[in-house]
């Protein structure tokens, strides 16, 4: 086990470089290759009456006089040794693992980085909480009592799910349950959970709701669909025949052999999440990573963008092995 | 002139009465009609709560150049001179703020003095002196460490090769011979060339004093020290920060602010529908970045008697237009490129920007809040449909009677633009003149695209989808940019693309060593007229943007210095 781990964690790091260093060839080499000059590229982060010897300027100091290779080097290196940047009036130390200053903002990534962190953990652990529970146990009963207006309504319900946007869904909850009825928390309105737990739920409570919304109606459909097969295999039979109570032929022995596909898309979905709700922290103007990806790109800010991808990039990966161990737990034949 | 001003106060009175007009019955709605102020009201306290739908490019006054940032800036800063915080046009002009009086020029305006007021102090409780302001301008100059802000002091002070206090042998970092302090009020510009309106920079932010022991250079946002009526109490880069008031100013230095809430705060980064919508909902006080509300609550609004009541139409120092590129034959044919201004039919062009909401039909360059502008129509047709006829002869007088085809462009991320390529297509067809549509990404339009003129050439870029807003309500403000031949350059990223004519440099050139206001305005209406005659531009809208004020706003009025609200004067009834 242990040795598995560590060769998944070598793989791993590979997989941040290559990342990484395609998102480098993106930001620079196919502008270049389209004809954009450094100087072309540092006019995006100088003011619109600036001179060309000013954007020159800017383009030394951002570094994109020099090769691609010898800035990717430089890239990461400031995430092994720490880098040095200059303020003006003093030259700061970037300690590592460094991710670099913003272009625009001259703001250093990685604080940000952190500083934005727990929101988009906190929306997505309490989005997750709720579309598994409701999701898994919409798709068990659903399957139980296929044809039933539970089914159907459910199902319905779950299509609209799938279907309708998080920035339509989002603003009619906001316009309905915050500025009509004045149940739920306006936009942009996040509480720290260490300042205070309770206002910390309040705000998120709707957020939760609406993404939870359109994971759960995936996952109702999915297990609707596993429990469907698994409550048809011959083993499902033997267990009953066995006089098993109704309860454990469904829980111990349906739903644990139909939860196998779900929990891998689980895994994926967490750690996609983990790397910023995009839509859902817009719409509610959450500060997590999805806005301030968003920001980034929009921007051309590549120290962001990169920070970004390496912070999904380590959630995905780190939810994938998770997934692939608890694999273990969930069902025992492929234990070895 | 001052009739004209006054015919401008008029104007922007009159569609302030037209908008208080069902205004709800509170008597405010009738005094702001009486003074243009809605609301009016002197009482203190409370919290006013904005929000910024992006952040600011920095709240460092060396490197901001937003206009919403400039008018805001204000709040806890005090520049040498600034927008006087007034109603309509009295708010497009200069009073002295931290100086005692405007700037005094040598005769040739190459030299500007400025006197401060006694008794400024920081918000530590360090007084201000002259230094301060040399200091701050000093460090707007280094472009490495400010990259946002604008270039002007760059351009006009005459440097001697000055980059930056930060690499400036002198021990107080006060090198700069281009700036004389010669006691601790006094301050002395001195200029490359003569700029007769110097005050019009006196007023940027990057002249309000920074006082060097706390100067973090690219950090020093974190921790701006005010000298205004508020201070920062919080600021979370990129997500809010709250202001409060700042115990060291005092009033009796300071004739233009009467601030009344006690605190501000500011989200920033939040979803721009979300904010029109916590604005109806009463739950916020001001969208910050002042460019009117977004589509969709625009409808809302408009179909809302009410609601329709309380907002403002405010016309900004903007014009939305289409350069008309000589580079690209046939349009190097001056009769050609009047075909086009005839042929177009200009109120399909403001439906493209949303009609009447949008903004007004412009049918020449300068946008009418700035001082000293005229409307005038050198290709006039009938309801402004276009007048075929007239195009017909022009392109005959040309050479092309069957009409031509060339190319326009637009920033394919902008829709508004996207709609005026297909209007702009369909009505100059009828003159027989057919149009490519070519969008380009909005980033690199300028820079690679359709302010390149090689490339702009070589795809046949005749006419060019574009629009321009002035830095500051003025001649100079609004035209440098886009009319001097001098500022093209071969390697893109121009703004001024294709108006090429010695003789309106040579009026650029006068204006700026006139020193009479008027007459500088004349000289402002001559150039815009003499872009006009060579038809280098359709002028499309004068953008208009729509602004929702809740109840509970006190002291609201649009300045046209800003064209938006006033943030000094700016008060709530929310306790």
């Amino acid at each position: 086990m242990g040795a598995y781990v560590v060769r998944r964690m070598i793989a791993a790091v590979i997989l941040l470089l290559i990342v990484t260093a395609a998102t480098f060839v993106v930001f620079f080499l196919v502008p270049r290759l389209a004809g954009a000059t450094p100087e072309d590229l540092a006019s995006r982060y100088v003011g619109r009456t600036a001179s060309p010897a000013v954007i020159h300027q800017i383009a030394v100091k951002l570094g994109f006089t020099d090769p691609i290779w010898v800035q990717y080097g430089r890239f990461v290196k400031g995430l092994v040794l720490g880098a040095d940047y200059s303020t003006g009036p003093t030259t700061v130390h970037c300690p590592a693992p460094c991710f670099g200053y913003s272009f625009l903002t001259q703001n250093p990534v990685l604080p940000d980085l952190l500083d934005r962190l727990p929101v988009t953990m906190s929306l997505a652990a309490g989005g997750a909480a709720i579309w598994l529970v409701a999701g898994v146990s919409t798709g068990v009963i659903s399957a139980l009592r296929r044809g039933s207006v539970f089914d159907r309504a459910a199902m319905g319900v779950a299509l609209a799910g799938v279907s309708l946007p998080i920035f339509f869904t989002g603003l009619l909850a906001l316009a309905i349950f915050s500025y009509w009825l004045g149940i739920t928390a306006p936009g942009g309105s996040y509480v720290p959970i260490q300042e205070n737990p309770l206002r910390w739920a309040y705000s998120l409570l709707l957020p939760w709701i609406t993404l939870a919304f359109l994971y759960a109606a995936a996952y109702a459909r999915l297990t609707r669909a596993g429990m469907l097969d698994t409550m048809g295999e011959d083993f499902i039979r033997t267990a009953r025949a066995k006089g098993l109570p109704e309860r454990t032929v469904v829980l111990k022995h349906g739903l644990r052999s139909a939860l196998t596909p779900i929990l891998t898309i689980f895994g994926l979905d967490l750690g996609l999440l983990l790397g910023g709700a995009i839509l859902t922290e817009s719409t509610y103007s959450l500060p997590g990573i999805g806005k301030y990806s968003v920001d980034a790109v929009v921007n051309n800010d590549l120290p962001k963008v990169l920070g970004v991808v390496l912070v999904g990039s380590i959630f995905i990966i780190a939810a994938n092995l998770v997934v692939d161990l608890l694999y273990a737990v969930v069902d025992p034949r492929v234990r070895t | 002139m001052t009739t004209k001003r006054r015919a401008a106060a008029l104007a922007a009175l009159a569609a302030l009465v037209l908008v208080a007009c069902g205004g709800p019955g509170t008597g405010g709605a009738n005094s702001g009609v009486l003074g243009g102020i809605h609301n009016p009201s002197d009482t203190r306290g409370g919290t006013l709560r904005y929000a910024n739908s992006g952040d600011w490019d920095s709240l460092d006054p060396a490197d901001t150049y937003y206009g919403y940032s400039w008018n805001f800036a204000r709040l806890y800063g005090r520049a040498l001179v600034m927008f006087k915080p007034a109603p309509g046009a009295q708010g497009a002009t200069l009073v002295p703020d931290l100086a005692e009086s405007l700037g005094r020029s040598s005769d040739d305006a190459k030299s500007w003095t400025y006197t401060l007021r006694p008794g400024v102090k920081f918000d530590d409780g360090t007084p201000v002196t002259s230094k301060d302001v040399k200091y701050a301008v000093e460090r707007s100059l280094d472009k490495t460490t400010f990259p946002n802000g604008p270039t002007y002091f760059n351009d006009v002070l005459d440097l001697q090769g000055y980059t930056s206090p930060y690499a400036d042998p002198d021990p107080d970092k006060l090198g700069l011979k281009a700036i004389e302090t010669p006691d601790d009020r006094t301050i002395v510009f001195h200029l490359r060339k003569p700029f007769s309106g110097f005050d019009y920079l006196a007023q940027i932010p990057a002249t309000m004093p920074v006082p060097r022991a706390k100067d973090t250079g690219s950090k020093y946002k974190e921790h701006v020290v005010s000298t205004g009526p508020y201070l920062f109490q919080t600021n979370e880069l990129g997500k809010r920060f709250t202001m409060v008031r700042n115990p060291q100013w005092d009033p009796a230095t300071d004739p233009n602010r009467h601030p009344l809430p006690d605190t501000i705060t500011v989200d920033l980064n939040v979803n721009a529908d979300d904010i029109d919508n916590r604005l109806l909902a009463g739950d916020l006080d001001v969208a910050i970045e002042g460019s009117g509300v977004g589509p969709s609550a625009q409808g809302r609004i408009l179909g809302d008697q009410g609601l329709r009541a309380s907002t403002d139409s405010a016309l900004v120092a903007r014009l939305w237009y289409t350069a008309i590129n000589p580079d690209v034959a046939p349009l190097d044919n001056i009769h050609c490129r009047k075909a086009v201004l005839y042929a177009a039919d200009r109120v399909g062009y403001q439906r493209a920007y949303g009609g009447g909401t949008g903004g007004e039909i412009a049918t020449n360059l300068l946008p009418p809040v700035i001082p000293g502008a005229q409307r005038f129509d050198l290709y006039p047709s009938p309801k402004h449909l276009g007048d075929i006829a007239k195009a017909k002869d022009e392109l005959a007088q040309c050479g092309q009677p069957n009409g031509f085809t060339t190319g326009i462009s637009y920033r394919a991320e902008r829709p508004k633009e996207k709609a005026t390529a297909e209007a702009l297509q369909q009505s100059l067809a009828r003159a027989g003149i057919k149009l490519e549509i070519k969008p380009y990404p909005l980033a690199d339009y300028l820079k690679l695209y359709a302010g390149k003129p090689d490339y702009a050439k070589a795809n046949n870029l005749g006419l060019i989808v574009y629009g321009w807003g002035a830095d500051w309500p003025d001649g100079y403000g609004f035209l440098a940019q886009i009319v001097d031949s001098r500022v093209i350059r071969s390697t893109g990223g121009n703004s001024n693309l294709g108006i090429k004519d010695p003789a309106i440099d040579q009026m650029l050139d006068q204006a700026l060593v006139t020193a009479d206001t008027a007459a500088r305005e004349q000289i402002w209406l001559g150039i815009d007229r003499k872009v006009m005659e060579d038809a280098f531009v359709l002028p499309g809208v004068w953008a208009k943007g729509l602004l929702y004020r809740p109840p509970n706003l006190t002291n609201v009025f649009i300045s046209d210095g800003f064209q938006m609200y006033d943030y000094l004067t700016l008060g709530t009834t929310r306790r």
